[in-house]
Parts: C-alpha cells; sequence; structure tokens
C-alpha cells in the first residue's frame, strides 16, 4: 500500500490502514536494528532538522539515531542553543533553515499546532515530535507497535491508559491509534486531570484505578507532571501515589498476559515502584527501541514516492 | 496499436530440471573446505532457494543455510520512484561470514536488483564469496553484473515480460515470456506472408 502523505501531524487524521502500515513498515525497521550494522541507505542525499523547543532526550535522540540510520545527513538544535532566544519567529527559524535546502522537519513545541504551522509555509515534511497539550504521534505509534508485537493483534485488547489525560499529549495519540484499529481504551486519573467530554472519543473514563485496571491487556502509565501540583490539580504526590500509583496487588486485576507501559521518564515509586518498573512484565526498554524503528518507518514512508511527488506537483 | 505474443519459455518439468542442475553445478564449484549458505530475494528467490537447498540436501546429504533477502531498502530509485514500494522481512539468521553466499533470483534484466542485494550482504558480514544463481537470464543488462549459474539463457526485447510463476505462490510452475509486437511489426509480418 502506497502512503500519500507528506507530513505527520498527529493520530486524529491517519485512518487504520495507513496505521497498519506504519507498523508493518516499523517490523522491517526493527530487524535492521538486530543486524550487525545497523545502517541502510533510503535517506541517502536528504537532511533532516530536529528542532526542539521543548527539553527532550529521548524522542531527539531517538529521532536522530532513526535518521542516521537511515543515512540521512542531519542537524539538531534545542531552544537554548537557536535562534528563538533572540528573539526570531518560528516562521523565520524554519525558512531560513529551508534556505540551506532541508528536506524534512522533525519539531516539537510547547504550543499545540506549531507542527501544522508549519506546513502552510514549509516545502519540506514536517513531523511532530510532540505539541503542547495536542499530540505525540510517534509515542501512539511505538506504543501500538509494542503491544502490536506482544499480542500479535491490537483489535479487542483492553488498554487502560493511567495519568494526565488533561495535559498529556500521549494519551491523546494513543486515543486516537488505538480506538481506530478496535482496541477498547479506558483512561483512568484524577478528576481534575480528566477532560469534559473525553468519553466522545470513544473511551471509558475512570476515576477508581481497581475498575478501570479489572480485565485489562495492557496498562501504559504516563508521567505526572509535578508541576500540576502547584498548578493545584492534585493535592500531593503522595495521595496520587495512593490513589492511583500501579503496585502489585493492583495488577491482580489484569488478566494474566498482562503488559506493563510507560512512555518515560518514570517518576519512580510516584506513578509506579522500582519493582514494577523492572518487573518481567514491563515493557518500558523495549517501547524505547521500538521507537527508533518506528520513526525509521515513519521518516522512511514520508520521505519519497507518490506522497512527495503529488504534493510537490 | 500493439499486438501480444505470449510464449511459454519453461514448464514445471523444465524448471526441476533446472534447479537440479544448478544445484549438482554448485556442489561441483565448491572445495571441500567451502561452506555453504544461500540467499533468496524475495519474492520467488526465496522459493527456488529453498528448492535449491532441498535438492542439494538430496544429492549430497549437505545441510545449508538459507535466508531471504527484500532488497527495498536498496534500491537506487527509492526517493525518485513515484510507487512507494513495499518492503518485505528480510531473513538471515545465521552469520555469512567465510562461507560461500549463493544468491537466488527468478530473472536477471538489468542487474540492479543484484547490485541492491550485494550492496546488503556485507551488512551481514563477510563471506568468502558471493555466487549469483539466476532461473533465468533475460540480458539487457545495465550494470557489469554476470550469473555464475543459469537455468536458461533467453535475449529478450527491453519492452517483453518474463513472468516466473511458482507453485509456492499459489500458480503452476511456469516461465511466460510475453513479446508485444508493434503495428510495424505486425505489418512487416503481413508482407512476409503475402509474399
Amino acid at each position: 500500500m502506497t502512503f500519500k502523505r507528506r507530513h505527520l501531524l498527529g493520530l486524529e487524521d491517519l485512518n487504520a490502514d495507513e496505521l497498519m502500515n506504519i507498523l508493518e513498515t516499523s517490523k522491517v525497521f526493527r530487524e535492521v536494528l538486530d543486524r550487525p550494522i545497523k545502517k541502510v541507505a533510503p535517506l541517502r542525499g536528504l537532511t533532516v532538522a530536529n528542532l526542539f523547543f521543548e527539553p527532550s532526550t529521548r524522542t531527539r535522540v531517538s529521532f536522530e539515531l532513526a535518521e542516521k540510520r537511515l543515512s540521512a545527513d542531519t542537524v539538531t538544535f534545542t531552544a537554548a542553543t537557536s535562534s528563538v532566544k533572540k528573539g526570531e519567529t518560528l516562521k523565520d527559524t524554519v525558512r531560513n533553515l529551508e534556505a540551506m535546502k532541508i528536506d524534512m522537519v522533525v519539531i516539537r513545541h510547547g504550543s499545540s499546532g506549531a507542527p501544522y504551522f508549519l506546513t502552510r509555509f514549509c516545502s519540506s515534511s514536517v513531523i511532530n515530535a510532540g505539541d503542547g497539550q495536542h499530540e505525540h504521534p510517534t509515542q501512539g505509534l511505538l506504543d501500538m507497535y509494542t503491544m502490536w508485537m506482544k499480542y500479535q493483534r491490537i483489535k479487542g485488547l483492553r488498554v487502560v491508559l493511567m495519568g494526565d489525560a488533561k495535559h498529556s499529549r500521549v494519551i491523546r495519540s494513543n486515543i486516537w491509534g488505538l480506538t481506530k484499529l478496535g482496541a477498547s481504551v479506558a483512561v483512568c486519573g484524577p478528576p481534575t486531570l480528566l477532560p469534559v467530554g473525553l468519553e466522545k472519543l470513544g473511551v471509558e473514563v475512570y476515576t477508581d484505578v481497581d475498575k478501570a485496571l479489572d480485565g485489562a491487556d495492557v496498562v501504559n502509565v504516563m508521567r505526572i507532571q509535578l508541576e500540576r501540583q502547584q498548578a493545584g490539580l492534585l493535592p500531593s504526590l503522595r495521595e496520587y501515589t495512593s490513589l492511583f500509583g500501579i503496585t502489585r496487588e493492583r495488577l491482580k486485576r489484569l488478566n494474566k498476559n498482562y503488559t506493563i507501559m510507560h512512555p518515560g521518564p518514570i517518576n519512580r515509586g510516584i506513578e509506579m515502584s522500582d519493582e514494577i518498573a523492572d518487573c518481567g512484565e514491563s515493557v518500558i526498554l523495549e517501547q524505547v527501541t521500538n521507537g527508533v524503528a518506528v520513526r525509521m518507518a515513519v521518516l522512511y514512508l514520508l520521505a519519497g514516492g507518490e506522497g512527495r511527488k503529488s504534493d510537490e506537483d | 496499436m500493439t499486438e501480444k505474443d505470449v510464449s511459454v519459455l519453461m514448464d514445471a518439468k523444465q524448471i526441476a530440471h533446472a534447479i537440479s542442475r544448478i544445484a549438482h553445478e554448485i556442489l561441483e564449484s565448491l572445495a571441500d573446505d567451502e561452506e555453504l549458505a544461500v540467499i533468496g530475494i524475495r519474492s520467488n528467490g526465496d522459493h527456488l532457494a529453498d528448492r535449491l537447498v532441498r535438492e542439494i540436501k538430496h544429492i549430497e546429504g549437505r545441510k545449508v543455510d538459507v535466508g531471504y533477502m527484500d532488497i527495498t531498502l536498496y534500491r537506487d530509485d527509492l526517493l525518485t520512484n513515484p510507487e512507494h514500494p513495499e518492503i518485505k522481512a528480510t531473513e538471515i539468521l545465521f552469520p555469512v561470514d567465510k562461507k560461500v553466499v549463493v544468491l537466488v533470483d527468478d530473472v536477471l534484466f538489468t542487474g540492479r536488483t543484484i547490485r541492491a542485494a550485494l550492496n546488503q550482504i556485507p551488512d551481514y558480514g563477510r563471506p568468502k564469496a558471493v555466487r549469483l544463481a539466476v532461473l533465468i537470464d533475460r540480458g539487457g543488462r545495465e550494470l557489469p553484473i554476470r550469473a555464475d549459474f543459469v537455468g536458461k539463457n533467453i535475449p529478450t526485447n527491453p519492452k517483453d515480460k518474463v513472468s516466473v510463476a511458482l507453485a509456492e505462490r499459489g500458480g503452476e510452475d511456469s516461465v511466460i515470456l510475453t513479446h508485444e509486437k508493434s503495428a510495424e511489426t505486425k505489418k512487416r509480418a503481413a508482407r512476409g506472408r503475402r509474399k
């Protein structure tokens, strides 16, 4: 199946066939990562600019590795070292980069919609690496890929997304992707961190973690940002841990062959204990490895072929 | 206006004979201390590789490592081809170092597929030698590549189509040549008949 898109802005826009196309392609690149020489040449001659206006280690390194393993040339800059500090606008930054003949832009930005904004004047492919409270599509894809690899299916899985649904772009991407591929999705978190009308996205909403976990196959636990407590949305982290923290006792409610996921970085002892994070059912490090393969697949699919041609013609 | 001329280049029996002969030739070409591995290029080369390995085992009882390769990521037209090719898995689950690796494909034409396969092999190690076995060599090379073991040589026109059907893919074993006759050729043939 031909992938006809030029940008990846979120999973909300993609249909089930496109999602499966990315997952199938990721499988091929996962094999490349296990080879003695983990490098192939499909993006040779293309230049990718990684624009990280928010702090990130994992996603930035994962994208950089994915690009290098596809033989692309890469430039990376973070907000702290960019002209943004001198007051340059995002539009000017990207237009200057484009004048230096880049082909793809990977952008992480604190404002929702920043990647979409770029597509209005940018002739390069734009990949959203996390925008504000909107989406983090490659994290959603790698979460889905990890589940798909373990269970060989997404349809019919019961997945619980734990944490801050109001601010989490990962939860949003997980919801769009998983529901389109037929998983049954539940979201669980403190009432202050659950947006109104979440049910309309086709998910069950819980504030009682024990009820949410009943009969689930996967629990994908999100990081609680400490500033939420300062903003008054959480009474205390200790209370969050006691009400929503994942414990051995709570895991008994899950199905037998359960999986624990976390997009990282983990606040150990808050969202889950060390014992849970490092147990046999935890696939947290596998998610990190799969992240490189999924990003390679996304870059590959957006880089060439019909999508690029038809949009430029 | 074109007219198509379809002919059967090989039937099931001829394909089986060709595989058997190539298996014998491969074994004869090996020195006693040389270890053999066979890698089939998807799609079709993988099934032919399986058949070759079975035949080699049948002839000499020799166990041979067999792998399968998809060359998509090594193509030279990935960023220019309007069709985005589907990538299939590459499965080379053994070390290729110090082995004689026989690459297997169904049809050898421009040589670009083999060029891509040759670029991929070093990512898995350093074989002692790489040889090429093909069921059909139809000529028309665009790169300096030559097969070591050939089932059948058929010089063809670049516009001709050579299709290999194999039982493993739901068909009946056969190699079909489709030749497109141009209007001019058709007229010439008619004139010839009148004379």
